[in-house]
C-alpha cells in the first residue's frame, strides 16, 4: 500500500481530513505541491513541538552570553529549558557568559495568587547585584500570562534604576501553535529594542551579520572559522556565542546572511525593510552548500580579490576533507535517512547526506510554515489565521538617518535573482521525487513510516529518539547533535560522517529483544465447559 | 451539614443579607460557619463586630506552611464560626485562584467539622472564572441562594449565576434553592422578581423589604438581630432564615434567553422609563 495511505489508514474521519493535507509526496512532475503547515496539532496526537515559551527563550534569547535571561514563572519552565540546546558560548571580553545559568523567580502560590511582580523586581535586583548583566530579558511562562502580571512595566521600572536595558517579552507557551510564536516574539523585542542601539561603524567593507546560528555543539564556530578565512568581518551572531551588545550595532553591517530562515526570517525581513540590509539565504551544512554560500556572498559584494580568496578557501578546505569524505562515503552509501527537525534543519542536512551517499525518503517540520516548505514564492497566499493574528506582527518603516543601501539598484536587480536575494525557495524543491515530506509528524505516524520506508538512520529529537531507539532503528539528535558537533562547515561535515558511521555499525537497539517477544504476557485459563 | 453558597451582582447586599440570615439561623439555635469568598475580605464584619480578621491567603503568604486553624477562624455573635479566604489587591494576582487555595486549605486544616449544622459561602459578584465557582464545584456546597432585587442588572446577573449552577447541578449535583429579594424599592419588585424565579423553575423564598434600620446596624457593625432584634426588619430575617431552613425546593435552574429576560422586564413595565 502506498505509505501515506497506510499511515493515514487508521486515523477517524476528522483526523484524516486534517493530517492528509500535513502529507505529501513528492512528485515535480506535478505544478506546485502544497502543504498545510503551521496549523494547530488536534489535541491528544502526541506531538514532537514545543511551546510558545521554549522558542523565545530557549532558541533565541538563551543563546545571548551577555544577556542574564530571567524565566518569570514556576520553576518547572526554567529547569527544563536549562543547558538542554547546547548551543556553546565563550566568555565575552569582561569575561562574562551566563548560558551555563538558569535564571527563574520560582513563582509558588501565594504568588500566583497575589501577583509575580513583586517577586520578578526582587529577582532582578538579585541577578544584577550578583552579575551586573549588561542586560536583563524577562520570559514570561503561562501562568505569568493567566493573572496578567505587568512585565513590561516592571522591566521599564528596572531599566531606569540600573540604566541597562531590560527587555520583556509576553511568550506565554500557550501562544500560537508551536515554538514558532516564540521565534516571532523573540525577533519583535531584538527589533524595537536592541538592533539600531549602536551605531558604531564596522571597520571593513565586508561586514556581515550571522543570522539564525545558534552554535549547537560548535557549528557557529566553524562558520566563523571559515568566513574570517575568507576575509569577512562578523559584527553580531544572533545568536549562538552571541552578544547584545554586537547586535546593538547589526544594523551598520553590509549584508546579513541567513541559516534558520524560520526562526530568524522576521528580523531579516525588518532589517531590510528599516535600515535597508540586504539578506541571503546560506546554508553550511554540506561540503558543496558551503562553497554555494561563499560564492553567493562574494557575489554579493562583487569584489574580485574576495573572490579569489573565496575559491583558495573553498579549494583548500574541500581538499583537506575529500579523502576523509571519500572514505565516510563508501561505508554509508545506499542507506536512506529520515530527518524530523526543525523548520529549516531538514533540508539543510539533506545535501550533507546526499554527498555521504544518503538518501532521504522522509523529512518534515515540527514549526516551519508554508514558505519553510514550498518557498518565500507563497507567502501572499499564506492565509492568516486567529493564531498567527494573535502574535504581533511589527509593521517597520525605513530609518530617515540610518537607511542606507549598499547596492545600486542596478547592482541589486541584478543580483536578486542571481544569488537570491531576500528568497528562501523551500525545501520540498530540493527533494527527491517519490519521498515523503509530513508536517508535525506525530508519534503514530513516526511508527507507522518506520514500517513503510524503513530508513537505517532516524534523524530527529529527544521526544521521539527512545521510541526509536526502542524499534531497533538508529536516531540522531539533530536539535542537540546529541554529544557531538560540530556538523557544520567542512570540519563539520566529516565529524557528522563519523557519527552516522558509529552508529550505523553499532546496531546495538537491533540486538535486544524484548521480553513479550518471547515470553507470552497474557495468562488465563478456559472456562466453563468446552 | 448543608453547604449554602450565596451569589450576585456585586453591590447588591450579599454580605449583610447573608450576616443577617445567619444571625437568625443562630437564634435558632444552628451552628454556622462563615466562608467569606470576596478578596476584600468583608463578609464577616457584622457577624465579628468589625474585628478585623486574619485572612486565610494572607496567613498562608506570612506562615508559609505552620499555619493552623485558630489563626484564621474567629467565633463571633451566636457561636457563629468566621473564616475570610482575602485575596490580592485589585488589578494584580488572581483571586480566583485565592479561593481555591483558600478551600483546600480550610478543608486540610479540618474547619469543615460534624456538628455543623450550616457552612455558608459569601462569594463575590458574578461567577467569572472557575475560581469563583468553587464552592459549588466538588460537592462542596450543595444549595444555592441568588440575592437579587428588581433592577435589570440584577436579574440579568441572577439569570448568568443561573447558567453557572445548571452546568455544575449535572456535574456537580449542586441546586438552586431561590431567589432572595432584597428590595430596591422598584415599581411591581415582589412580582417581577416572582416571574423570573419562576421562569428560572425557582421560587422567591424571601422579599426582604428596604429599611434604614439595616444601615443603622451596619453602621454600629452589628447585624439588624444583634443590634434591635424587636424591630420589624429583624422579624424579616427571623423569617427568611425560618424559610431557608424549612426549604426544600432545591431545582436545576432553567435560564431565561435574553429576549425572554427582557420580555419579562418590560411586561413588569421596567423597560417603559
Amino acid at each position: 500500500m502506498d505509505p501515506k495511505a497506510h499511515v493515514l489508514e487508521r486515523y477517524h474521519a476528522k483526523v484524516f481530513k486534517n493530517r492528509k493535507e500535513h502529507i505529501l509526496r513528492i512528485d515535480h512532475a506535478e505544478e506546485a505541491q502544497t502543504i498545510t503547515a503551521n496549523t494547530r496539532t488536534i489535541p491528544g496526537i502526541i506531538t514532537n513541538r514545543g511551546c510558545c515559551y521554549a522558542g523565545c527563550k530557549g532558541v533565541v534569547l538563551g543563546p545571548l552570553k551577555d544577556v542574564a535571561v530571567i524565566t518569570h514563572g514556576p520553576i518547572g519552565c526554567g529547569f527544563y529549558s536549562w543547558g538542554t540546546r547546547r548551543n556553546k558560548a565563550a566568555p565575552d571580553e569582561e569575561g562574562k557568559n551566563f548560558t551555563q545559568y538558569c535564571f527563574s523567580t520560582d513563582m509558588q502560590e501565594p504568588d500566583i495568587v497575589f501577583g509575580g511582580d513583586k517577586k520578578l523586581r526582587a529577582a532582578i535586583d538579585e541577578v544584577y547585584s550578583l552579575f551586573s548583566p549588561g542586560s536583563i530579558m524577562i520570559c514570561s511562562t503561562c501562568p505569568v500570562g493567566l493573572i496578567g502580571d505587568d512585565i513590561h512595566a516592571v522591566a521599564a521600572e528596572a531599566e531606569k534604576k540600573y540604566g541597562i536595558p531590560v527587555v520583556a517579552y509576553s511568550c506565554e507557551g500557550y501562544k500560537g501553535v508551536s515554538q514558532s510564536a516564540g521565534h516571532h516574539i523573540a525577533n519583535n523585542g531584538l527589533m524595537k529594542r536592541i538592533i539600531g542601539a549602536d551605531d558604531a561603524p564596522p571597520a571593513t567593507k565586508y561586514s556581515i551579520n550571522l543570522l539564525g546560528e545558534y552554535n549547537i555543539g560548535g557549528d557557529g564556530w566553524e562558520v566563523e572559522r571559515i568566513l574570517k578565512r575568507c576575509g569577512y568581518e562578523i559584527v553580531s551572531i544572533f545568536t549562538g556565542d552571541g552578544s547584545w551588545k554586537k547586535i546593538a550595532r547589526s544594523h551598520m553591517a553590509n549584508l546579513n546572511i541567513v541559516q534558520c530562515h524560520r526562526s530568524i526570517n522576521y528580523v531579516a525581513e525588518m532589517m531590510k525593510e528599516k535600515y535597508g540590509v540586504d539578506w541571503l539565504k546560506v546554508n553550511f551544512i554540506g561540503v558543496a552548500a558551503v562553497a554555494d554560500s561563499l560564492r553567493r556572498m562574494a557575489k554579493y559584494f562583487g569584489d574580485a580579490e574576495l573572490s579569489r580568496r573565496t575559491e583558495e578557501v573553498i579549494a583548500d578546505e574541500s581538499a583537506a576533507i575529500a579523502g576523509e569524505m571519500d572514505s565516510c562515503k563508501t561505508k554509508l552509501d545506499g542507506k536512506t535517512a529520515a530527518l524530523f527537525v526543525g523548520g529549516s534543519r531538514a533540508h539543510h542536512y539533506m545535501h550533507l547526506l546526499a554527498e555521504l551517499g544518503v538518501r532521504t525518503v522522509l523529512t518534515g517540520h515540527e514549526f516551519g510554515h508554508r514558505d519553510d516548505y514550498e518557498g518565500r514564492k507563497v507567502l501572499p497566499f499564506i492565509k492568516e489565521d486567529a493564531d498567527n493574528k494573535n502574535i504581533e506582527h511589527l509593521h517597520v518603516e525605513p530609518d530617515q538617518k540610518k537607511y542606507r543601501a549598499f547596492l545600486s539598484q542596478e547592482e541589486y536587480g541584478r543580483l536578486k535573482a542571481e544569488i537570491g536575494l531576500e528568497d528562501y525557495a523551500g525545501m520540498i524543491r530540493d527533494m527527491e521525487n517519490g519521498s515523503y515530506v509530513v508536517d508535525d509528524l506525530n508519534h503514530f505516524e513516526t511508527e507507522q513510516f518506520l514500517k513503510c520506508l524503513q530508513p537505517d538512520i532516524f534523524f530527529s529529537g529527544i521526544k521521539d529518539k527512545y521510541m526509536l531507539q526502542k524499534a531497533g532503528v538508529l536516531s540522531r539528535q539533530l536539535h542537540s547533535y546529541d554529544y557531538s558537533g560540530p556538523y557544520a562547515g567542512y570540519t563539520g561535515a566529516i565529524r557528522f560522517g563519523h557519527d552516522v558511521i558509529m552508529g550505523l555499525y553499532t546496531p546495538a537497539w537491533r540486538f535486544v529483544t524484548p521480553p513479550w517477544r518471547n515470553i507470552s504476557s497474557l495468562e488465563g485459563s478456559f472456562g466453563g465447559d468446552i | 451539614m448543608r453547604q449554602v453558597a450565596i451569589y450576585g451582582k456585586g453591590g447588591i447586599g450579599k454580605s449583610t443579607t447573608t450576616q443577617n440570615l445567619n444571625a437568625g439561623l443562630a437564634a435558632m439555635g444552628k451552628k454556622i460557619m462563615i466562608v467569606g469568598c470576596d478578596p476584600k475580605a468583608d463578609s464577616t464584619r457584622l457577624i465579628l463586630g468589625g474585628l478585623a480578621q486574619a485572612t486565610v491567603l494572607d496567613t498562608l503568604r506570612e506562615e508559609g506552611e505552620d499555619v493552623e486553624l485558630d489563626m484564621v477562624l474567629k467565633q463571633g455573635f451566636g457561636g457563629i464560626r468566621c473564616v475570610e479566604s482575602g485575596g490580592p489587591e485589585p488589578g494584580v494576582g488572581c483571586a480566583g485562584r485565592g479561593i481555591i487555595t483558600s478551600i483546600g486549605l480550610l478543608e486540610r486544616l479540618g474547619a469543615y467539622t460534624e456538628d455543623l449544622d450550616y457552612v455558608f459561602y459569601d462569594v463575590l459578584g458574578d461567577v467569572v472564572c472557575g475560581g469563583f465557582a468553587m464552592p459549588i464545584r466538588e460537592g462542596k456546597a450543595r444549595e444555592i441562594y441568588i440575592v437579587c432585587s428588581g433592577e435589570m442588572m440584577a436579574l440579568y446577573a441572577a439569570n448568568n449565576i443561573s447558567k453557572g449552577v445548571r452546568k455544575y447541578a449535572n456535574s456537580g449535583g449542586v441546586r438552586l434553592g431561590g431567589l432572595i429579594c432584597n428590595s430596591r424599592n422598584v415599581d411591581g419588585e415582589s412580582d417581577l422578581v416572582s416571574a423570573v424565579a419562576r421562569e428560572l423553575g425557582t421560587q422567591m423564598i424571601h422579599f426582604v423589604p428596604r429599611d434604614n434600620m439595616v444601615q443603622r446596624a451596619e453602621i454600629n457593625k452589628k447585624t439588624v438581630i444583634e443590634f434591635d432584634d424587636s424591630c420589624g426588619q429583624a422579624r424579616e430575617y427571623h423569617a427568611l432564615a425560618e424559610k431557608i431552613d424549612g426549604n426544600d425546593m432545591f431545582v436545576i435552574p432553567t435560564p431565561l434567553s435574553q429576549d425572554k429576560l427582557e420580555s419579562l422586564l418590560m411586561e413588569h413595565g421596567l423597560m417603559d422609563a
